[in-house]
């Protein structure tokens, strides 16, 4: 996909007024929003923030140490972040970083302050309303040395099936001693094209967790975060739960560069087909000692559909300890045939395998975004039934 | 054999007189064959509410293949006979209506699902009756394990708790067990026997069992009525179990296989 597929999307003219309450949002985009993990109802999070279509429309901390603004507010109040805007992201990527380095839409800017602990999760969310509405955002991450943040963005569109454009650039700082988790929901549209641009990096004891899952239809989607695990060790897992159902294309990967003795990556996704097609990658790159790293990557094809599966190690010094599992493949009927005996029907066995299959350990999910996953999941089976 | 109208007048009278003993399991004629070999060759045999019937034989003998053809396990096809679970025709029906009728089997070498935390698969055993899942797994040593993904990496004697909770769980009439002792260590041997008991006493008049042992070491818990010796794929030998066992003990199966041949012969 090129650059000439912009102009089927409006990039300006939809910047909504200010939200005060999210209360009046319409409820079946409350709905959207919630499959997505963003809960409207703020009292479990310490923070929340709204991009509708081309602006921001709520931005609101409860969290002493906890800053939440608008990209374009954090842009004036801090003289254009120098240190922190563009800065690993290069905008000479793609035509899509180019396209977001010329637009600016918004985006969100949170920082936690030096050794705050902040319990309950931030929540982001992106969403997209009109339809054929292009969306780019930049998002800033900044985790000062030994603050911990949870993050839960999640994105969305208004209705199931409509257009839409969504690029988003996202860059992490994680300092010393810092932890962040990232959870990404996605929950987009059958004819909606998202390239998210993602680059964090790490420093001397950090941590970065990552959690990505999507489990409803995009037309395409297409990314590959890099993460720099730059100070001694530092730590990242990746955790991905993907379906690809008819109609969708889905690219996505992890790298990870090991830049620092001592660091250690994991990137882990399940991958599932019902009809669309998907290259799942990872690359692990070591380039110090000593270093670990271990990708798994496995993809489960039910019905049609392609599971491309592409991992990748690349050790550059001598004593690293790189390694890789990737399986594609069915339900075993094993599997099936032994929940049977224990009085489940067969649709009633393969759904609890699927969603064995996708149940990684995700850390730290808040109980409410695992029962939504649920429920996706529960979802998914149906439609399945249904074709 | 008894006419058909038999067991089903039997079956209206059980249905009247709660706690009176009535036929849990009815094979007749049964002919097995796995991937085109045959295994099972005429078993006839009747367990009665309350019954407990425990079979012996030597390995590769076709008691494992007994008990998954009455579960109802696709592998095995049957050639010719009849099964009857209070007395109902389930020849073909397939396993979850033969689960959901109350038969449950413990497997010996279940497969490893994973993501599926024991917990939750205990949970839909139990299916729509309420039971405390933590007290359940107390009484079998199994607490510390139900957090863990169903079957991944447990021993030998972790598959047979594991495998008796979901039991327990599920609470069948029909208790089918293949070698629930192997692999246990003495610890838990009692834990297990006692386990099994409890379940073939929760009721007696409504329940029965199947046990396939090995070594007998399960009899020094249970209250086992009848025994069989499975040989060349019919059922030999009807005696006390513990006579059988006995009898194996001191002879060994080297013994008894050349005295069943000789029976054969002559």
């Amino acid at each position: 996909m090129s650059g000439t597929q912009f102009t089927r999307f409006f990039f300006d003219g939809l910047t909504p007024e200010k939200i005060t309450d999210l209360a009046n949002l319409d409820p079946k985009d409350r709905d959207r929003m919630l499959m997505a993990g963003v809960d409207t109802d703020e009292a479990g999070h310490s923070a929340t923030f709204l991009h509708l279509d081309h602006g921001g429309v709520y931005c609101n901390s409860m969290q002493d140490g906890l800053e939440i603004l608008d990209t374009k507010d954090a842009l004036e109040k801090y003289n254009g972040l120098p240190d922190y805007f563009w800065k690993l992201a290069d905008p000479d990527q793609d035509d899509f970083t180019r396209k977001a380095f010329a637009t600016l839409q918004g985006g969100y800017f949170v920082r936690a302050d030096r050794g705050v602990k902040i319990r309950k999760p931030v929540q982001s969310c992106l969403f997209m309303k009109a339809d054929h509405v292009g969306q780019s955002v930049h998002n800033i991450v900044i985790v000062e040395e030994n603050a911990e943040v949870h993050i839960i963005t999640g994105c969305a569109t208004s209705r199931p099936v409509q257009h839409g454009m969504h690029i988003g650039i996202s860059e992490f700082y994680v300092k010393k001693g810092a932890r962040l988790t990232f959870t990404m929901v996605h929950n987009w549209g059958e004819n909606v094209v998202v390239r998210p641009r993602s680059v964090g990096v790490v420093e001397e004891g950090g941590v970065f967790l990552n959690n990505y899952i999507m489990l409803n239809p995009v037309q395409s989607l297409q990314m590959y975060p890099t993460l720099y695990l730059n100070g001694r060790g530092a730590r990242c897992r990746f955790n991905s739960v993907m379906v690809a159902p008819q109609g969708s294309y889905i690219d996505v990967g992890n790298r990870i560069i090991l830049n620092a003795p001592d660091t250690r990556a994991e990137i882990i996704s399940r991958s599932i087909t019902t009809g669309g097609t998907m290259f799942v990658r990872g690359l692990i790159q070591g380039n110090a000692v000593p270093s670990r790293g271990h990708l798994e990557c496995k993809g489960l094809i039910l019905g049609k559909g392609i599971i491309h599966a592409i991992p990748e190690l690349e050790g550059r010094a001598e004593g690293i300890e790189l390694s890789h599992e990737a399986a594609v493949g069915k339900i075993a009927q094993e599997e099936i045939e032994y929940l049977m005996a224990r009085g489940l029907d067969e649709e009633e066995a393969t759904s609890t395998i699927v969603r064995g299959f996708l149940n990684v350990d995700i850390i730290g999910l808040p109980e409410q975004l695992k029962n939504t996953l649920d429920s996706m999941i529960d979802q998914l089976r149906h439609e399945k039934s249904a074709a | 054999m008894r006419p058909s109208h038999y067991i089903i007048l039997y079956n209206i009278r059980i249905s009247d007189q709660r706690g009176k003993k009535y036929t849990m399991l009815e094979v007749k004629d049964l002919h097995v064959t796995v991937g085109g070999r045959r295994i099972l060759q005429g078993i006839n045999l009747t367990i009665n509410a309350g019954e407990t019937v425990v079979l012996f034989g030597p390995n590769g003998s076709g008691k494992t293949s007994l008990l998954m053809t009455i579960m109802g396990m696709p592998e095995y096809t049957l050639t010719k006979g009849k099964i009857l679970f209070k007395g109902q025709d389930i020849t073909e029906a397939p396993s979850y209506e033969r689960a959901r009728l109350g038969i449950g089997m413990s497997f010996q070498r279940p497969p490893t699902i994973h993501g599926l935390k024991t917990r939750r698969l205990v949970a839909l055993c139990a299916r729509n009756k309420a039971v405390d899942i933590d007290s359940l797994a107390e009484t079998v040593n199994f607490r510390d394990q139900l957090d863990r993904d169903i079957n991944a990496g447990f021993s030998g004697g972790e598959i047979k708790r594991s495998e008796l909770l979901q039991i327990m769980a599920q609470q069948p009439d029909l208790l089918l067990f293949d070698e629930p002792e192997s692999g246990v260590d003495l610890d838990n041997m009692a834990l297990v026997g006692q386990s099994i008991q409890s379940l073939l006493d929760r009721d007696r008049s409504t329940t029965a069992g199947l046990i396939i042992t090995h070594t007998g070491y399960i009899l020094d818990y249970i209250k086992a009525d009848q025994g069989y010796i499975l040989f060349d794929g019919t059922l030999r030998c009807r005696e006390n179990p513990r006579l059988i066992l006995e009898h194996i003990r001191s002879k060994g199966y080297s013994e008894c296989v050349r005295c069943l041949q000789e029976a054969k012969v002559s």
